[in-house]
C-alpha cells in the first residue's frame, strides 16, 4: 500500500497565515525607553503639535513622536481599554480625571483657550451674539456632552440662557469646522484656535470673556511610559519656551 | 480530517466574539437600558429607516437587475461596476460622494436647497438614501444572478399563450427568482441595518432623527458601555434569527422543493 503523501499545499497556506500573523501580532516586552512615542492628543491641538513634534524631533534627534488626534473622550476610551500612548494631553480635566488610573503621576495644565462662534466664511447671516443661534432656520451643529467642546459650549449657551436644538453631534471639533467650512451647517461653537487654524475658509465671531469660559488642557504622562526619557522629553519641551512660543502662535493663551 | 479541524478553529472565530458579548452585557440591568429613550428611539429609528431602504431597493433594483440580465447595450459592463461600487467602497467614503452629491452644497443638493428647501443632510430621509446607497447592491447581485441563470422556456410558453410581458414578468417570472429576491432583499436589509459610516457622515448623528443603532452604539462605548453592549446584543439577536428564518425551504427554487 502506498503511505499518503502529506499534500504541499496546506503546508504552504498555513505556514504564510502564521508568518503573517506573527507579523502583526504586537511585540511583547516593549522598550521602555523608546525613542519612539506615542503621543494622543485633542483634535485642537493638531496644528500646535504637529509644528511642536517638527522642532522637537530636529532638536532630539533620533527620536520620533506619533501623533494620534481626536476627540479627549475617544482618546480616554482607547487609553482605558488599552491602546499603547505614551503620553496623553486633553481639552479638558475631567476627561484626564477619567484616565487618572493610567497615569505615571499628576497631569499639569500646560496651555488654554478659549471659545468662539463659527461661523461660514464672511458671516452671510449675520450671527453676532449666542442668541443668534437660537434663530430656527440656521443650521447649528456641536459635539456629543461628553466630547470636551460639547460641555463647554452647553455650558457657555445655558448661562446666557440660550436654548438651540442642534441638527447633530459631530463626533469632534474639526468635525464642526468641517461641516462649515464645506457649507454643510451655519453655525458651531468651536475654540478660537480653530478659527484661526480654518483661515479664510471661515469666519469667527467672539464670544465676550463675561459669557466665555476658559479651557484648561492638562498633559500627563502614561503609566506605561513611567521611565520614558522621551515622554519626559516631550512634555518638558511643550511646557518650556519652544512649546509654548509655538502654541501662541495657533492662538493658544499660556496658562 | 485536517479540514474538520480548521472548520472548527474558523467557527470558534465567529462563535468567540458573540459569546464574549453575552458574557459581558449586565443581564440584570439590560430591560431598563432597551427601554431608554435613547435605545428606543436608535432601535426604532435603525428597523424603519433598514425596512424603507430595502423596499427602496426592491422598487429601484429589480427593474435594474432585469436590464443588465436582459438588455444588450453598449457600457453595460460599465454601467453593472458603477451600480455595485458602493459593495466595495469603504462606507464612509460613500458618505463623502453622498454629501458631494446630495449634500447643501452638492451637485444635486445644491439646486434642492435652493429651489426646494429640500436639506436631506441631517434628515431621516438622509438616512434612508445612505442605507439604500450601500444596500443596494446586494439585491441587484442576487437577481441578476438569479434572471440570468433562469430557464427562459416558461416565460416564452407564457408570451406565446397571449401574456403581456408584465403578466409573464409578475406570474413566471417572479416566482421562479422567489429565493434569490428574497435572499437579496434580506441581505439588503440586513445591509441597511448594520449601515454607520455613510449614516454618520452624510446623515449627521443626532438621536431620534438620525441615530440609528450602529451610531448610538459608537456613542455608548463613550459615555454608557452597556447601552453599548446592550444594544449590541439587540442587532445581533434580529440578525440571527432573520438568518435563521431564511431556511434552506425558500432560498430553494420551488421546481427543486419535494412536495
Amino acid at each position: 500500500m502506498q503511505p499518503r503523501r502529506i499534500s504541499r499545499l496546506p503546508v504552504i497556506i498555513i505556514s504564510l497565515a502564521a508568518l503573517l500573523l506573527g507579523g502583526l501580532l504586537p511585540g511583547c516586552g516593549s522598550d521602555g525607553n523608546s525613542k519612539s512615542i506615542t503621543v494622543a492628543a485633542a483634535s485642537s491641538l493638531s496644528g500646535a503639535f504637529e509644528a511642536a513634534k517638527a522642532e522637537f524631533e530636529a532638536s532630539h534627534p533620533g527620536t520620533s513622536i506619533t501623533l494620534a488626534f481626536g476627540s479627549s473622550s475617544s482618546l480616554a476610551q482607547q487609553i482605558l481599554d488599552g491602546a499603547r500612548i505614551d503620553v496623553f494631553a486633553s481639552a479638558d480635566n475631567d476627561t484626564m480625571q477619567s484616565v487618572n488610573r493610567e497615569l505615571a503621576g499628576r497631569s499639569s495644565t500646560f496651555t488654554t483657550n478659549t471659545l468662539e462662534i463659527m461661523v461660514e466664511k464672511g458671516n452671510p447671516l449675520g450671527i453676532a451674539t449666542l442668541s443668534d443661534l437660537a434663530r430656527p432656520e440656521l443650521v447649528y451643529i456641536t459635539c456629543a456632552p461628553e466630547v470636551p467642546i460639547g460641555k463647554y459650549s452647553a455650558d457657555v449657551l445655558s448661562r446666557a440662557g440660550v436654548t438651540v436644538a442642534p441638527s447633530s453631534l459631530e463626533p469632534d471639533v474639526k468635525g464642526i469646522v468641517t461641516k462649515i467650512t464645506s457649507g454643510e451647517a451655519d453655525a458651531g461653537i468651536v475654540y478660537s484656535t480653530d478659527v484661526v487654524a480654518a483661515g479664510d475658509r471661515a469666519s469667527g465671531v467672539v464670544i465676550p470673556m463675561r459669557q466665555n469660559v476658559m479651557a484648561s488642557y492638562p498633559i500627563a504622562r502614561l503609566y506605561r511610559a513611567r521611565h520614558n526619557t522621551t515622554a519626559a522629553a516631550w512634555i518638558d519641551f511643550i511646557n518650556g519656551a519652544e512649546g509654548q512660543t509655538i502654541l501662541t502662535r495657533f492662538g493658544f493663551i499660556a496658562p | 480530517m485536517p479540514a474538520i479541524a480548521i472548520a472548527i478553529a474558523a467557527i470558534a472565530f465567529f462563535a468567540l466574539p458573540f459569546l464574549g458579548l453575552l458574557w459581558r452585557v449586565p443581564w440584570s440591568s439590560a430591560w431598563g437600558i432597551i427601554t431608554e429613550a435613547d435605545s428606543r428611539d436608535a432601535l426604532r429609528l435603525s428597523i424603519e429607516c433598514s425596512l424603507l431602504a430595502a423596499l427602496l431597493s426592491v422598487i429601484l433594483g429589480v427593474p435594474l437587475a432585469w436590464v443588465l440580465a436582459r438588455i444588450e447595450f453598449p457600457g453595460r459592463s460599465v454601467v453593472r461596476a458603477l451600480c455595485l461600487l458602493s459593495l466595495v467602497l469603504p462606507p464612509v467614503v460613500a458618505g463623502v460622494a453622498l454629501f458631494s452629491a446630495y449634500g447643501r452644497r452638492g451637485m444635486l443638493g445644491a439646486p434642492l436647497a435652493d429651489w426646494f428647501g429640500v436639506r436631506l443632510p441631517y434628515s431621516t430621509a438622509g438616512v434612508v438614501i445612505a442605507q439604500t446607497f450601500v444596500a443596494m447592491p446586494f439585491l441587484i447581485l442576487t437577481v441578476e444572478a438569479a434572471l440570468r441563470g433562469l430557464d427562459r422556456g416558461p416565460e416564452e410558453a407564457a408570451r406565446t399563450l397571449g401574456a403581456t410581458s408584465w403578466y409573464s414578468f409578475r406570474r413566471v417570472t417572479v416566482p421562479a427568482i422567489r429565493p434569490a429576491l428574497i435572499a437579496g432583499t434580506v441581505l439588503a436589509w440586513a445591509r441597511a441595518l448594520g449601515e454607520f459610516g455613510a449614516t454618520i457622515t452624510f446623515a449627521g448623528n443626532l438621536p431620534g432623527t438620525t441615530q440609528t443603532a450602529p451610531l448610538a452604539v459608537y456613542r455608548a462605548l463613550e459615555v454608557h458601555p452597556d447601552q453599548a453592549l446592550v444594544l449590541s446584543v439587540v442587532l445581533i439577536v434580529i440578525s440571527f434569527l432573520v438568518l435563521i428564518a431564511l431556511r434552506d425551504r425558500w432560498l430553494t427554487p420551488p421546481s427543486e422543493q419535494s412536495r
